[in-house]
């Protein structure tokens, strides 16, 4: 599996402010953070969406939030409103649902093992090395 | 880490064993490179003339490495400076093909000392011992031999941590092993030293640095008795010394026997059950107590919690301890586990058996799986070979997600959490097997989204009691055991017939688990105290607790555990199966015996379960309502919340 994908990877909290956001360094950041920053307007809109009394069965996977010219978002929803957001490259059209699904599943993942650390307080932004290491893993290789 | 890069750079061309590379790098990083790597020249002068070699022979070295001629010592030039003083100290000629022999490390005489001159009445190495070079033991792993103390230290430590060198140290010329003062570090050449050196008080034992007199500099409050490992430290201290010679392997991320005997105790003193686990709330108060920032004990963390359940065994617990005491040394952290520290090494230490190890559990479930399955294909009861097959493919799958973490498979995407990922211990397989009972006859509306660790109601029941509830409950899932006032809310619900159905549900797990007892009884009752024990109940103290739970206990619970260990006082009134403790005929005779009775027994089994089924589909329905009656109430909340806020605002 190429390891190019995603071009900025993001995690948001549930109060809606960043635990976590990278981008590929070479593209100006502030451009990723704007867009995920609206992202979150989308995903507000489609949690919302599914009905109320059966939020348990809320699909975890949202799809693609929307498209610009340049790239694609895709959210994804954890069941404790945690978000993740992907921001992929328009042109890396190789890229299927389910290539998608399974980095969000990685991420979801590894954040769990973040969770997991008693050293760790829901609510900080997010240090972890490990987690640090997945994400690049996905990140879109800078030559 | 510009060390390691020097280190690789200098690696390049002249191979550097590990101790070599850190020995090498610190005092790179004493003798104060600038930004363009070009290192002081003076420092370097001192340096050389602490080796204690004639001038001719510095100027030789400074001229073989090329620093001479490029006029600075660069990194590489400086480390193969430093292989050429150490072949000089042994004797050997000072040329370019002498860096590629083994050789030990270069010592230098004290440069700036401090008063403290201890090391220096060391006497001197005697070449006997020489073989127990590598004996300091650990003491690689006591000693901070890595720049990152000389960072941390200012030139006033006092602290002196001796260093056997890696090999080869027979060969060379005994000599006092002398100190720097302003390195922390010594050399020696035998065990004797270590000794000497611990008693005079500056040890390097992390332990004796935990203690107050040992290095105030460095972690600049006192560590004092709060830290439970300085009320045994001199003791222990007084242990390590005589152990010195245990050592074996110059592996610093290796364990010894006083380390893991102290590790034992410390886990002792939060854990009395070596089997059980240590949560993460409690390790993470007692590794805070090492005054290592937060971000580094987080990464301490990651490495060691392989199992990544939140909680420690004992063998992470050393692995954590243990990179926490290097750490303390001013060992860098690595990246990944060491080899050494892995839990399969831990294993095959100690005797505990190993039913807190959950891959090993798998693995031993699988053959009892296997077995059982076959010999149930002598029967003919194909609802039992059905469940046990689901049961074994999902054990299969737990299986091989344990040692990896796989991508979970796609269908399972809600459920990940709950089924597929490792950390779902409360799916072994005897659940499974019950679960996949209970679905034949209808499906129940199984609460998917209840964690991972909760058996099937756990959630629905916490949330009912609210907070106190949550707190019982959270600690409590994996063993499957009810949260007792849940319990009493099921019978409420359930009525009169809970004790009756309770009884004949116990009876699936009898039917289903009695001939896993009579062919694999040994694999089972590991396997059955296994996820019991893991949250730090013994088995022993779950007779207690899950007989009173099944007394108002809920069948909702997979009753599998609790049922089975209440189920052996018992099993004499149930049903001809004779106590687990009479030996089993051989499997030969039983299945003849078990066709009649188990078919009896499935289909009470179903029945029960079919009530069962019921019984939790009516709960559902009730705690559905429940859950929107409270939506509705937070609405009218948040709605008068709104309205109140202009006024609140003002």
């Amino acid at each position: 599996m190429n390891t190019n994908m995603a071009v900025c990877i993001a995690v948001i909290a549930k109060e809606n402010y960043p635990l976590y956001i990278r981008s590929v360094p070479t593209q100006n950041e502030l451009k990723f953070h704007y867009t995920v920053h609206t992202s979150l307007d989308v995903v507000e809109e489609k949690i919302s969406a599914v009905g109320k009394a059966l939020g348990d069965q809320r699909e975890l996977y949202l799809g693609l939030l929307y498209p610009t010219e340049d790239y694609k978002v895709y959210g994804y929803v954890t069941n404790s409103k945690v978000k993740f957001v992907i921001v992929v490259d328009s042109s890396n059209t190789s890229l299927r649902d389910n290539e998608i699904r399974s980095m969000f599943r990685k991420l979801h993942n590894s954040f769990t093992d973040v969770m997991c650390n008693p050293f760790h307080n829901p609510g900080d932004t997010i240090q972890s090395k490990a987690f640090d290491g997945i994400v690049s893993g996905m990140m879109v290789q800078t030559a | 880490m510009d060390q390691e890069s020097g280190a690789a750079s200098a690696g390049s061309f002249i191979s550097l064993n590990e101790h070599e590379q850190r020995y090498y790098s610190g005092l790179h990083g004493l003798c104060q490179a600038d930004t363009s790597g070009k290192l002081s020249s003076s420092k370097v002068a001192e340096l050389f003339k602490a080796s204690q070699l004639p001038p001719e022979s510095l100027h030789k070295v400074t001229e073989v490495c090329g620093a001479k001629r490029l006029g600075y010592f660069g990194t590489s030039q400086f480390y193969v400076a430093l292989k050429l003083l150490a072949a000089a100290q042994t004797g050997l000629p000072i040329r370019l093909e002498s860096v590629t022999a083994n050789l030990p490390l270069p010592r230098f005489v004290g440069l700036k000392n401090e008063p403290e001159m201890r090391y220096s009445t060391v006497p001197s190495c005697i070449d006997a011992q020489g073989a127990q070079c590598g004996s300091a033991p650990g003491s690689l792993i006591w000693t901070p031999t890595d720049r990152n103390t000389f960072r941390h230290l200012e030139a006033g430590t006092d602290k002196k941590e001796p260093w056997s060198p890696p090999r080869s140290p027979c060969s060379s010329p005994p000599r006092s092993p002398l100190t720097y003062r302003s390195y922390p570090y010594a050399k020696q050449r035998n065990g004797v030293d270590p000794q000497i050196a611990y008693e005079s008080k500056h040890s390097s034992r992390p332990i004796v640095q935990l203690e107050q007199h040992s290095s105030p500099s460095k972690y600049g409050t006192k560590p004092t008795v709060e830290h439970p490992a300085m009320a045994q430290a001199s003791s222990v201290e007084r242990l390590e010394q005589q152990a010195v010679s245990d050592y074996t392997e110059d592996d610093p991320w290796r364990i010894t026997e006083e380390q893991l005997e102290y590790y034992t105790n410390q886990f002792k003193s939060l854990q009395p059950d070596l089997g059980a686990l240590i949560l993460g709330a409690v390790a993470k108060n007692f590794f805070t107590k090492s005054k290592l920032p937060i971000p580094e004990l987080s990464h301490i963390w990651e490495l060691s919690d392989v199992d990544r359940d939140g909680a420690l065994t004992f063998s992470e617990f050393c692995t954590a301890f243990h990179l926490i005491v290097a750490r303390k040394n001013g060992y860098p952290l690595p990246e990944t586990l060491p080899p050494s520290l892995r839990p399969g090494f831990m294993q095959h230490e100690e005797d505990i058996p190993d039913t807190h190890e959950d891959p090993s559990i798998m693995q031993r479930l699988q053959p009892s799986l296997t077995s059982t399955k076959q010999d149930l294909k002598e029967e003919s009861s194909k609802q039992d070979v059905k469940m046990l097959a689901t049961s074994q493919d999902k054990v299969t799958l737990q299986l091989s997600a344990f040692p990896e973490r796989p991508e979970p498979p796609q269908d399972l995407d809600p459920q990940m959490k709950t089924k597929t990922r490792p950390r779902s211990y409360s799916s072994t397989s005897i659940e499974d097997a019950m679960k996949k009972a209970e679905e034949p006859p209808t499906p129940p509306p199984r609460p998917q989204k209840t964690h991972s660790r909760a058996s099937s109601l756990d959630l629905n029941k916490l949330f009912q009691q609210g907070a106190p509830g949550v707190k019982s409950g959270w600690l409590l899932p994996p063993p499957a055991l009810p949260p007792r006032p849940t319990a009493s809310q099921v019978s409420h619900f359930i009525g009169a017939s809970e004790k009756t159905v309770q009884s004949k549900v116990q009876q699936p797990n009898f039917a289903d688990f009695s001939h896993f007892r009579e062919e694999e009884e040994s694999s089972v009752k590991p396997e059955d105290q296994g996820p019991h024990s893991r949250f730090g109940l013994s088995t022993e103290d779950m007779t207690n607790p899950s007989q009173q739970d099944m007394t108002a206990a809920s069948h909702n619970q997979p009753p599998q555990k609790p049922v089975r260990r209440k189920y052996l006082p018992e099993s004499q009134n149930l049903e001809t199966v004779p106590p687990p403790a009479v030996p089993f005929p051989p499997p030969a005779k039983t299945p003849q015996k078990l066709l009649p009775r188990q078919k009896r027994e499935i289909q009470q089994a179903i029945r029960k379960n079919r009530e069962t089924n019921a019984v939790l589909t009516r709960l559902n329905s009730e705690l559905q309502q429940q859950l929107k009656v409270v939506h509705k109430e937070r609405v009218t909340l948040e709605s008068q919340l709104e309205l109140l806020r202009p006024l609140a605002s003002t």
